[in-house]
This record gives C-alpha cells, sequence and structure tokens, in this order.
C-alpha cells in the first residue's frame, strides 16, 4: 500500500501541452502505465490468489514457500464444497434473499419516492424529514430490538425475517426522489388534465422514465444485500437459514480451515454480484459519481 | 410546505384534485410506511427504552435507569473498543482520502491501461467484504500466506502472523477496509475532477505556475466539496467497521481489533445483555452524529464556489 501513498503524491495533476518535446512525454507516459499496473496488482491480488487457490491441489496450498501459481489445475475443490458445506443452500438462501429484496424494495421506494417528488399533500415535509433522520442514524442501534421483536414474531431463522424489513428503505426513497424531481413536469400534468389516476401516472410515465435509476438503485440493493455479514448473522442463526458470507464466515470459524474449498466458495459467491456489475458498470459508476455532484 | 397547486392545473378542479391527490400521495406511502415504522421507528424507541433496562431475552426487562450508560463509563471494554473504533477512523479516513485522490488523478489523464486501472481500483467495491477477508486472511497467514511471505522476505516479518500479533492485526484489518472502499471515493473524485474548467489549467500554466502550484492551488480548492464529502462518508463508514473483523480477528487478539460494533454483537449476541449492547449501540450514534456535524460546519466554511 505504501507504494500508492508515495507514488501518486499529486505532483502531476494537469496534462502536459503539446509544446513539450517527445521523449520525456514518452517517458512520461510509460511512468503512467507502470504506476497504473502496479496499483491494479496491489487491488487484484486478492482476487487472483483467492481464484488461483480455488483451482489449485491441497499440497499446492499448504506447501512452504507459498505460491501465486498453482502446479497442477484442478477442479477438485469446486466439486467437494457442494457436500463439505451446505452450499447449495447458502446459494439458494442469499439468491432468494438479496432478488427478494430488490425486488420490493425498488417497488416500495419508487412509489414513496414519486409520492414525495410529485405529488402534494400535507405532512409531505414530515414524512420527508423521518426519510431523512432514518438516512443518517447507523442502522446498528436498531439491531438488538430488532433482533427481539423478530424473535417475538417467530421471524427469526426464516427467510420472510431477513427479507421484510429490508422491503424498502430511505436511501432508496431518497434517491429516487431526487431523481423523480429532475424529471419534467409537463408529461404527468397532460396525463392528469385527460383524467388519468396517480397510480396509472406512475406506473405507465414515471416508471419507465425511471429505469436508469431503478436499474442503479437495484444493483446498490442487490449488493448491499447479498454481501451483507451482520443482519443474516444476527437473524438467522442455524445454518439452514445463513446467507453465504455468513455461512461462509461461521464455516471458516468453526472448522480446521480448508482454503481450497472456501476459496472456491468464495469465487462462486462473487459470480453473481461481479456478473452484474459488469453488465451495468457505466451506469453503476456514474450513480456513484452523481453522489459526489451535488 | 404543500401548499400550491401547479399554475397550470385549471382552478376549478382545484379542491377536489387536490384532496384526491393527497389521498393518492398516502397510499402511494402506505407500505413503506408501515414497514419504516414497525422495523425501523418502532426499534429505535426500544433501543431507548432497552438501554435503561437489564434484559437477556428469556427473561422479562428490568427497569435500572442509568445504570447501563454509568456501568459504560468504567468499563475497560467500552473504552478499549471506543479508542480501536476512533483508531480504526483516524487512520483509514485520510489514507483513504489520500489513495482515493491519488488514484483520481492519475487515473484522470489519458494514457493506454487507464480503464484497466480503473477497474481494478473500483473491483473491491462491488465485492462482498466478508468473502474478499476470508482471502485476505489467508494472504496474511503466517505458515502458507502469500503476503505474509513477501513481507518476510523484505524484512517485514510479523512473529505470530499479521492477524494474530497484538500489534499489527489492526494495521492488518485497516488496510482491508481500506482496499475495499478507495474505489467508492475515487469515482466521487473522478467526478469532481471532470467537472473543473480546463481554461483555470491554462490560465495557471500561463502564470506559469508549477504542476504542484496548480494542484494546491486549482484542484485542491475546487475539489473541497469532494473531500467534505468523500471524509464524512468515510469517516462514518469506519466507525461501523465490523465485517472484516469478525472474519479476519474476530475482535482479537487480545481484543486489539474489537470495535464499537464488534463490543455490541459479542455483548448482544454472545453475552445476551441486551440491555447493555443498546446502550453502547447509542453511543455509536451519538459519536457518528458529533462528527457528521462536527465536519459539516467545518467543510461548510471552506467550500468554494466557483
Amino acid at each position: 500500500m505504501t507504494i500508492l501513498a508515495t507514488s501518486t503524491a499529486p505532483a502531476e495533476t494537469v496534462e502536459r501541452p503539446a509544446a513539450e518535446e517527445r521523449p520525456s512525454r514518452r517517458r512520461q507516459t510509460v511512468l503512467l502505465v507502470a504506476l497504473t499496473l502496479a496499483i491494479s496488482a496491489v487491488m487484484l491480488l486478492p482476487l487472483v490468489w483467492m481464484l488461483l487457490t480455488s483451482v489449485k491441489p491441497e499440497a499446492d496450498i499448504v506447501t512452504f514457500p507459498p505460491r501465486l501459481f498453482p502446479r497442477h489445475v484442478t477442479l477438485q475443490n469446486y466439486i467437494d464444497v457442494w457436500h463439505r458445506i451446505p452450499f447449495a443452500r447458502l446459494y439458494l438462501n442469499t439468491i432468494v434473499f438479496a432478488g427478494t429484496v430488490t425486488i420490493l424494495s425498488l417497488i416500495l421506494d419508487s412509489m414513496s419516492a414519486y409520492a414525495l417528488a410529485r405529488l402534494h399533500f400535507r405532512g409531505r415535509g414530515v414524512v420527508l424529514a423521518l426519510v431523512l433522520v432514518m438516512l443518517m442514524l447507523p442502522f446498528q442501534v436498531t439491531l438488538i430490538p430488532l433482533y427481539d421483536l423478530l424473535n417475538s414474531l417467530g421471524w427469526t431463522d426464516t427467510l420472510h425475517g431477513l427479507i421484510v424489513p429490508r422491503a424498502t428503505n430511505a436511501f432508496g426513497i431518497f434517491f429516487l426522489r431526487q431523481f423523480f424531481l429532475s424529471l419534467p413536469q409537463d408529461l404527468e400534468e397532460a396525463a392528469r388534465m385527460d383524467g388519468a389516476g396517480e397510480f396509472r401516472i406512475y406506473r405507465q410515465i414515471m416508471l419507465p422514465l425511471a429505469v436508469p435509476a431503478l436499474l442503479t438503485l437495484g444493483l446498490f440493493h442487490f449488493m448491499y444485500n447479498w454481501n451483507d455479514l451482520l443482519w443474516p448473522l444476527i437473524i438467522n442463526q442455524d445454518q439452514a437459514h445463513q446467507t453465504l458470507p455468513s455461512g461462509l464466515a461461521l464455516f471458516m470459524g468453526q472448522h480446521v480451515v480448508e482454503y481450497g474449498v472456501l476459496m472456491a466458495a468464495s469465487v462462486m459467491s462473487l459470480v453473481p454480484v461481479v456478473l452484474f456489475f459488469l453488465l451495468i458498470q457505466r451506469r453503476f459508476v456514474e450513480g456513484v459519481a452523481t453522489t459526489g455532484i451535488k | 410546505m404543500s401548499t400550491g397547486i401547479p399554475v397550470a392545473r385549471p382552478r376549478y378542479r382545484g379542491g377536489v384534485a387536490k384532496r384526491r391527490q393527497a389521498r393518492a400521495a398516502w397510499l402511494f406511502l402506505a407500505p413503506s410506511l408501515v414497514i419504516l415504522g414497525v422495523f425501523i421507528v418502532y426499534p429505535m424507541t426500544q433501543a431507548l427504552y432497552l438501554s435503561f433496562t437489564d434484559y437477556d431475552v428469556l427473561n422479562p426487562a428490568t427497569w435500572t435507569g442509568l445504570a447501563n450508560y454509568r456501568e459504560l463509563l468504567g468499563d475497560e471494554a467500552f473504552r478499549n473498543a471506543l479508542v480501536n473504533t476512533l483508531y480504526y477512523a483516524a487512520v483509514a479516513t485520510p489514507v483513504s482520502v489520500a489513495l482515493a485522490l491519488g488514484c483520481a488523478l492519475l487515473l484522470n489523464r489519458r494514457f493506454p491501461l487507464r480503464g484497466l486501472g480503473r477497474t481494478a481500483v473500483f473491483l473491491p467495491v462491488v465485492v462482498g467484504l466478508a468473502i474478499v477477508a476470508i482471502a485476505w486472511g489467508f494472504l496474511l497467514d503466517p505458515d502458507i500466506g502469500l503476503l505474509s511471505y513477501w513481507l518476510g522476505k523484505i524484512g517485514l516479518t510479523a512473529n505470530s502472523g499479521w492477524v494474530r500479533d497484538p500489534t499489527l492485526a489492526m494495521p492488518a484489518v485497516i488496510i482491508v477496509g481500506v482496499w475495499k472502499n478507495i474505489g467508492f471515493y475515487m469515482v466521487i473524485y473522478l467526478a469532481g475532477l471532470q467537472s473543473i474548467p480546463r481554461d483555470l489549467y491554462e490560465a495557471a500554466e500561463v502564470d506559469g505556475a508549477s504542476p504542484w502550484q496548480r494542484f494546491r492551488n486549482v484542484t485542491w480548492p475546487l475539489l473541497a466539496n469532494q473531500t467534505m464529502l468523500v471524509t464524512i462518508l468515510c469517516a462514518i463508514a469506519t466507525l461501523q467497521a465490523f465485517d472484516q473483523i469478525f472474519v479476519m480477528t474476530h475482535g482479537g487478539p487480545f481484543f486489539r481489533t474489537e470495535t464499537l460494533v464488534m463490543l455490541i454483537y459479542r455483548q448482544g449476541f454472545s453475552e445476551f445483555r441486551f440491555g447493555y449492547a443498546a446502550a453502547i449501540s447509542w453511543a455509536l450514534v451519538l459519536l457518528i452524529l458529533v462528527l457528521s456535524i462536527f465536519q459539516f460546519a467545518y467543510f461548510r466554511k471552506r467550500a468554494v464556489r466557483y
């Protein structure tokens, strides 16, 4: 990490004017490329290590000195993982949990956001203030009473216990409200004149326009829940209802560490988010960037 | 706040339309309000109530007044967790901001492989911290870990291994936390850099400003808003550090990496002291709130408009 700290010192922030002579410019490009390669290597090392370890036989994993590349490539770990841990179960739970939360939350968030951004009613300011307060409070403060509440409902160690409290969220409502505010009024005014109900305006005019924002928010929601550790760790303590992060973390804590199997499991559990990300990368990065422009 | 019907609306429909719109609005909001009310607002009030009680889930809560808060003040474990959390935040925040800015400055320039660099820095943002922390723990394993072997070769040896060494465990989990998030902050900085008007640099160039002067007098002040946002987001996130600590050290060795959230988890879910854990969580809220207000006030004075 020190490489990053020292060598990216902001000495050169602006591109040099064209007037400068060529050799120095080429030297600079070489330097930039080398620096970028070094940074990329550091950033990707854990992921590359994970991937390469997952295809190593046991002998290559416990060898000293440790080697980055496998001597033999094997897929044995990818076969073993299914019966060494209840991996299929964890995987299915995670898909159901993250998938359902994402869909429900996009629906409920966008309904609330529409009301807060486009409809006039008494009490709107109060609701908005409430959403902002919830946005600022760390969720850990509700963890204990929430567990207590779900426990008394008999909802601990169930998937709906994980899903329902997450079915809407202050961040999503706020994010979409900001988006809806930026849309022009004309369309819905025209529809309203024609006698369209509010639900039709929301469903047929606003939602289609909001698709880019919904995709970005959908990735945020999906990623956040797919990767979340603390929430499933606490609400579901039996293994049959864990998700991948909590299931693998607990497996690591309880057993003699079988890194080959664990790395194979890790690789497979990263695949959906990484794929999802690569599919809508541009949009996602723009989504992050716009949080900084305001 | 909701005084007006937009002027475009014909007057005669005003009253009815207004009432109909208000009813629609509440219908739209109803499902969210019910969920937020039941699963956030109500637990929030419960968290306050429980913090004044002694409660272990099995027996009904008994009111103990300020006893939990009084215990906090003298509790060695709480003080330790508070110090660890502040240490984590105080190191990770400036390091993250500096690295994110450094990466953004580098990757804002035009050269081959820039795309690779951006993706590599950003990729850790999307992967699960709990999951990659397993790989990090393995990299730092004292016997078969590649990174601890490489570091040993350049003289950075940890006798009992990074995550088991009392002085090195915290730096290890901080490095993982920083690694995970700088891509997110870098993107915010990149957006900021791209919004700086080019002619400012040209003017600085004409005036004979050195690269450092251009950074100091143009780039840095014009990124003040981004720096504010990144610092606040990062500080708040680091105060809630949990995932990689749970996986890599579980708060050890000797509680050296036990942060406030780890302590809440331990008090709540392995010692079943729900009342006390709730009191600790309010300390966390207070910390986050104070820091946000402090930082906001500080940066507000310095924010530059152009």
